[in-house]
Formats: C-alpha cells, structure tokens, sequence
C-alpha cells in the first residue's frame, strides 16, 4: 500500500513534468543544460534565502519570513537567468546542432523554467516520497491521509506554475511590458501565501485556488509565446 | 632503460608509428583538416601509408559525408576549429552527462539498499587513524593525516606509472592495469552481487553464482583490454568506476573521505596544470607518441577498444626492449604484495585504485584518428562518421570521486543534499568542459565539480535542510 502511494504520488507530481521533459527538452543538449543550470539557479536562490532564514536566528519560526526572502531570490534569479540567456543567446546557437533554436524567443524561457520548477518540485517532494515508502504511513492513527496526495499535488502546481511563469517574465522583460512581471511576482506571493494554510489541514482552500492561478497563468503564459485559440485547436487536429 | 641495446628497434618503433598516424601530429588541426577536405583527405592518408588498406567500408560513409561542405575546397583552418569546437561541445557534454549521472546512480542506489557499504567496520591500511576519538579537532587531524597519507601513495603511484609509462614498459603496466581490473572484476564483484543478495533476501546457490561470475569477469576483461562493443565496454568501465566508488565509501573513515575529495583535487590541479606535473608529463608523452592512454583508465564517448588494440601491438613491438625491464617490474609488484601484507586485500587496491584514480583524472577532447582506421577496417559497417571525429574523455577517477561525493552525501539519508550534490557536480563538468573548448589543452575534471559539490553538501546539510524540512513539514510551498 505504501510502495504504491509512493508511485502514484511520485507520478502525480513529477509525470507531466517528466512527458514534458522527454518530449520536448531531451533530444536537445543544449536544452538540457540550460535546464541544468536553471536547476541549478534555483538551488543558489534557495541557498541563500535559507542561509537568511537562519542566519536571523529570532525569526526562525516563522516561516512567512523565509518565503517571503525566498520568493525574492527566486525571482531575482529568474531575472539573473534571463540576462544569462539573452548574452549568451548568439554562443548558444552556435553550438547547438538544431539551429532553429531560439527561433521562437521563449523557447529558452519555457526550457529554464522547467529545469528551475523541476527543482523546486524536487526539493519541496523528494524527502516526503521517500517517507512514504513506508514502514508507517499517514493517518491512521493520526494526521490526514491527504497529506501525501495533496502534497504531491501542490508539487505540480508549482512546477507548471514555474515554467509559466519564467515565459511570462521572460516575455514581459522582452516587450517591456511590466504588467506580466507584476503578475508573477504577485501570484507567487499568493500561492506561496496560502499554502501556509495547509499546517492547519485546509488542503481545499490552498490546492483550489492555487490550481486556477495554475489556469490563468497558463493562458497568460499561451498568450506571451504567441498562441491563440485557432493554434490551440489546431494543436490536436492530426497533422499531415 | 630503453637504450640498454635496442636503439635501432626504438628508432623502427617509432618510424613504424610516424607512418601510420603521421597526419595525427596535432590532433585539433589534423581533424579540421579532415573535416575540410572529407573524404580526400582519408582516401589520401588511406592510400599513402600503406599499412591501412582501403576497405569497403569506407567508400559508401565518405561520399554521403562530403555532401554538406565538401564543395568549399581550402577553408581556413582555424575557423573550422572554432566552429568545430563549439559544434561538437554541447553533445559531447550530454555525452559525459549520462555515464556520469548512471555512475551516481549505482552507487546512491546501492548504498540506499545495501546497507553493507554505509556501515563502518574495516578501514583501509592507508587510512590508519580511525576517527574514533569524540573530541573535534583529533578527528580533524586525523581525517587530515589520513588523507595525506593516502595522497603519498597515490602521489608514487602516479610517479612510478609515469617512469614506467617513459620507459616504454607497456607490459609492466598492462600486466598492472589487467591484475587490477582482474580484481575489480572477480573479487568485488562478488562481494558486490553477494552483499545485494542479501540485502535483497534473494537466495542463490554457489554454482551458480561461480557461472554468473565467471561468465561476468571474463567478457569484462575481453571488453576491457580487448575489443567488444563500445555500449558495453562502456557498461564495464561505468560499473568498475561505481564499484570503487563504493569500496571508497566503505572503507574510508567518515570525515577522511571529505578530507581526501578535497586534498585530491588540489592533487589534480597540481598534476595537471603545472609544468611538471606528473599528468600532465603522461599526457605529453602519450600525445608525443601519438598513443591513447590505456582504455581501462579512461571513459571515451567514441571507440574506445581499437585504441586497446593499437596499444597492445606497439606494446608487442617494443616488447624486446622491455625485457631487461622486467625486473623492474616484479620491485613493482613485491612492492605491491608488501602493502597486501599489512591490510588484507589491500595491495589489490593499491594497484587498482592507484590506476584508476590517478592518471586518468582528466579529460580531453581528442581526435582518435589512428585508431579509426583500424576500426573502419575491423569492421565493416562504419560508425557515423561524426561520432569517430571526436570525443571527449574523462578519466575513470573522475567517474569514481564524483561518485564517492554524491554517494557520501546520500548515505545520510537525505535526498536533498543528495540532489544538490549532483546538480553541482554536473554544472561544474560543464564549466570544466567549457574551460576546455575555451583553453583547449587537458583539464582537470575534478577541482570546480568537488569544489562546488563539497560546497553545496555542506550548505545543504547545514543550513538549507533545516529551512527545506520545515518547509515540507509544514507544506509551505516556495
């Protein structure tokens, strides 16, 4: 039972993901190392929001404290990834072998995205999946049995949410438009925000309303890479 | 030692290779020369030094090669090379990625299953201090003293092979790398398959597990020292570089490891980079003959096991002259059969770790020309052509200390820090593989990737933990 909680809890939030990554990053090097270093990104901005988080030794319980300092850097490295991107954009397709590379400008911006959700995804899931391996498992005796479903859930709520995200800043820096880059800043506050509902067990009031910014961001971020109704039909009509 | 008799052989020797890979002097400009002129260059080299016949095999993969450039007749060389460097990076990176990221995975996999290899019980005899002591600065002393010992060792080990290498003592040191991954393949293999075994609970018989074994380490050796596919020989140096990854876990005390990850890659820093370093003085050597370095201690992304080949023959070659040198290689080995004395099992170690670790700790990009016309004429279905222009190598050590770090930091139990490591590793190889498109000589591979994953380990344990165990626990997501 737990062996099988696991798989489908690991499948749940790291599957789209991974059909993501295969279809679309894998075949590509470059690709897969933008999104390396995108990871990798993320990791320093997590590094040093936890190295304020403790170094401010009175504050430490309060958690609101450390995500507010880690949504900042996150962004803040977001920008750092946008910039990196774009200097390095001539370099980058000359070494890649696809040269339509960079063809479409957001292309790199959905590739960073992704390596960056992929690992905060990792870092918020990885040790709870290993835990619900077993031996013990969640709410039989106490706690929710939701725990791990929701868990998993508000995982790929965020990895999704990163990868837009990153296209709409990413177009916003483009054209200038700085609405965009006001909304990912505000909805990542507001995610992050109410899921700190979720230590006292109101999955439903966190995981709803975070899914349908999940929706709206993804428009927006459809929006930015050009897409519009038509292309999203044809998108599932059989291609010659 | 060399010069005992045999000048004129030498001379021959050393003719006998100039003709064939005399187009090979100078690997980068010999490739885009190559890639200018195609197919006429290697009909022409093919023709010109007769050793190589031309084969059928050849003539289809040239024609459909020269379509895409071979009209521009001269371009200037140089911005071919540029062209080519940068081309090629990107693959060659992903190249690396995956047996690197495999490695990992054996050995974390493994020591989050077997629980054989994260308990302490016997240590190593270069490692004498044991950290058993409570207070913190003895065991930092002695994780220290530790690792210097074990540098010393590796350190000789490295001089001998380089004197060895300089004296044309092929036989000496193929004896030495087979013994070793002889070893490696039989030994603890079995002390491998019988601790998952058991971790596992799977029962199996001894005869078993003797035709497993047997039928295991020998197509290891034929793969490794002689030919077989490349996919395999791939397979064999990954699962080696895993296994002594694992044997390092074991058997070094808690902190040393951290403190020999550090020294080592200073170590390779040293040897390689400065002028008279000991790698560096090997690759030079290795360059001037126009030899690759031995296939067991190198992972290549192209053919590897013809290289294997054109070494034993130059070995067989010189093999009279390395007579007199035989005595020296039996002070070799009594040296190593004293080390067996005091630990056991360790003189196997001495040489293989000594082997592996040290001299192949580096990479680069190489043109494997000689080697190619071999293969194309062994076998008849050539590879495509782009992935015998050039490869990227890294030495089996690199595989090995890569695994050591990231495995160290899984037995812990956490898989943060576990996964922090590895980004930080595989950015690290990609900063180093820049390096090298960038500097185009051999780099060491270890320095920025410890360097950045002893940092991040460290971190991670420390401080980013906390914050990301409270995060989880109280599923505030960031």
């Amino acid at each position: 039972m737990t062996l099988a909680e696991f798989y489908s809890c690991s499948l749940l939030a790291f599957g789209p993901p991974l059909v993501m990554f295969a279809m679309t990053i894998a075949n590509d090097p470059v690709r897969i190392i933008i999104m390396i270093a995108a990871a990798f990104g993320w990791l320093l901005s997590f590094l040093l929001a936890s190295l304020i988080w403790f170094a401010v030794v009175p504050l430490r319980t309060y958690l609101v404290f450390g995500m507010v300092f880690a949504i900042i850097f996150q962004e803040l490295f977001r920008y750092g990834m946008y910039l990196l991107l774009r200097k390095t954009e001539a370099g980058l397709k000359e070494i890649s072998e696809n040269h339509d590379i960079g063809s479409n400008k957001l292309e790199m911006a959905y590739v960073s995205g992704l390596g960056f959700g992929a690992m905060s995804g990792a870092f918020a899931l990885v040790n709870v999946l290993a835990d619900s391996v077993g031996p013990g498992t969640l709410g039989l005796n106490a706690g929710t049995e939701y725990f791990f479903v929701t868990s998993a859930a508000m995982t790929l709520c965020m990895i999704l949410l990163n990868t837009f995200w990153s296209v709409i800043f990413f177009s916003g820096l483009d054209d200038k438009y700085y609405p965009k880059i006001v909304w990912v800043v505000a909805s990542h506050f507001f995610v992050s925000g109410l899921s700190l509902l979720n230590r006292n067990e109101l999955y439903a009031a966190t995981i709803i309303p975070s899914y349908i910014v999940l929706v709206i961001t993804a428009y927006l971020a459809y929006r930015s890479a050009g897409g519009t109704a038509r292309s999203f039909i044809q998108s599932f009509t059989v291609r010659a | 030692m060399s010069d005992t008799g045999s000048e004129s052989e030498e001379a021959t020797e050393r003719t006998a290779l100039m003709d064939g890979h005399i187009a090979e002097a100078r690997p980068d400009r010999e490739i885009a020369e190559r890639i200018a002129r195609k197919k006429k260059t290697k009909s022409d080299s093919q023709r010109t030094y007769g050793s190589v016949e031309r084969s059928d095999g050849g003539g289809p993969s040239g024609p459909s090669r020269s379509a895409p450039s071979g009209s521009n007749p001269q371009p200037p060389v140089e911005a071919q090379i540029e062209e080519l460097e940068l081309k090629y990076g990107a693959r060659h990176v992903i190249k690396l990625f995956v047996p690197v990221t495999l490695c990992m995975l054996v050995v974390v996999a493994t020591i989050s299953t077997v629980s054989f290899y994260s308990v302490k019980d016997v240590y190593l005899a270069y490692t004498p201090f044991h950290e058993e002591s409570p207070h913190a600065v003895t065991k930092v002393w002695n994780a220290l003293a530790n690792s210097m010992i074990l540098l010393c060792v590796i350190a000789l080990m490295t001089v001998l092979l380089i004197v060895l290498y300089k004296k044309r003592c092929y036989k000496i040191i193929h004896g030495w790398l087979i013994l070793s991954s002889l070893m490696l393949l039989f030994l603890f293999s079995y002390l491998y398959i019988e601790e998952a075994l058991r971790a596992y609970n799977i029962p199996m018989d001894y005869i078993t597990l003797a035709f497993v074994m047997w039928n295991f380490g020998v197509m290891g050796m034929i793969v490794i020292h002689w030919k077989g596919p490349l996919r395999l020989q791939q397979a064999y140096l990954i699962f080696i570089a895993a296994l002594m990854a694992l044997v390092f876990i074991k058997y070094l005390p808690e902190w040393t490891t951290w403190a020999v990850l550090a020294v080592i890659s200073i170590w390779d820093l040293v040897a390689v980079l400065t002028p008279k370093g000991p790698l560096r003085i090997l690759v030079e050597t290795a360059q001037e003959r126009n030899e690759p370095i031995f296939p067991a201690l190198i992972y290549s992304s192209t053919v590897m096991y013809c290289l294997a080949a054109t070494t034993t023959a130059t070995a067989g070659e010189g093999e009279r002259e390395l007579r007199p040198l035989n005595s020296h290689g039996t002070e070799a080995r009594q040296e190593g059969a004293q080390a067996a004395g005091d630990g056991g099992f360790d003189a196997a170690w001495e040489a293989r770790r000594e082997a592996d670790a040290r001299q192949p700790r580096r990479m680069r990009v190489e043109g494997t020309a000689p080697a190619q016309y071999t293969t194309r004429i062994e076998r008849p279905p050539p590879q495509p052509e782009l992935e015998e222009e050039k490869g990227v190598k890294l030495g089996l050590g690199d595989f090995i200390f890569y695994s050591v770090l990231v495995g160290k930091a899984s037995s812990y139990g956490d898989w943060n820090t576990t996964l922090a490591c590895f980004v930080a590793i595989l950015i690290g190889l990609c900063l180093t593989l820049l390096l090298l498109a960038i500097l185009k000589k051999a780099l060491p591979a270890l320095p920025i990737s410890i360097t950045f994953g002893l940092i991040f380990y460290f971190a991670t344990r420390g401080i980013v933990k906390p914050f990301a165990d409270a995060l989880a626990a109280e599923q505030v997501f960031i």
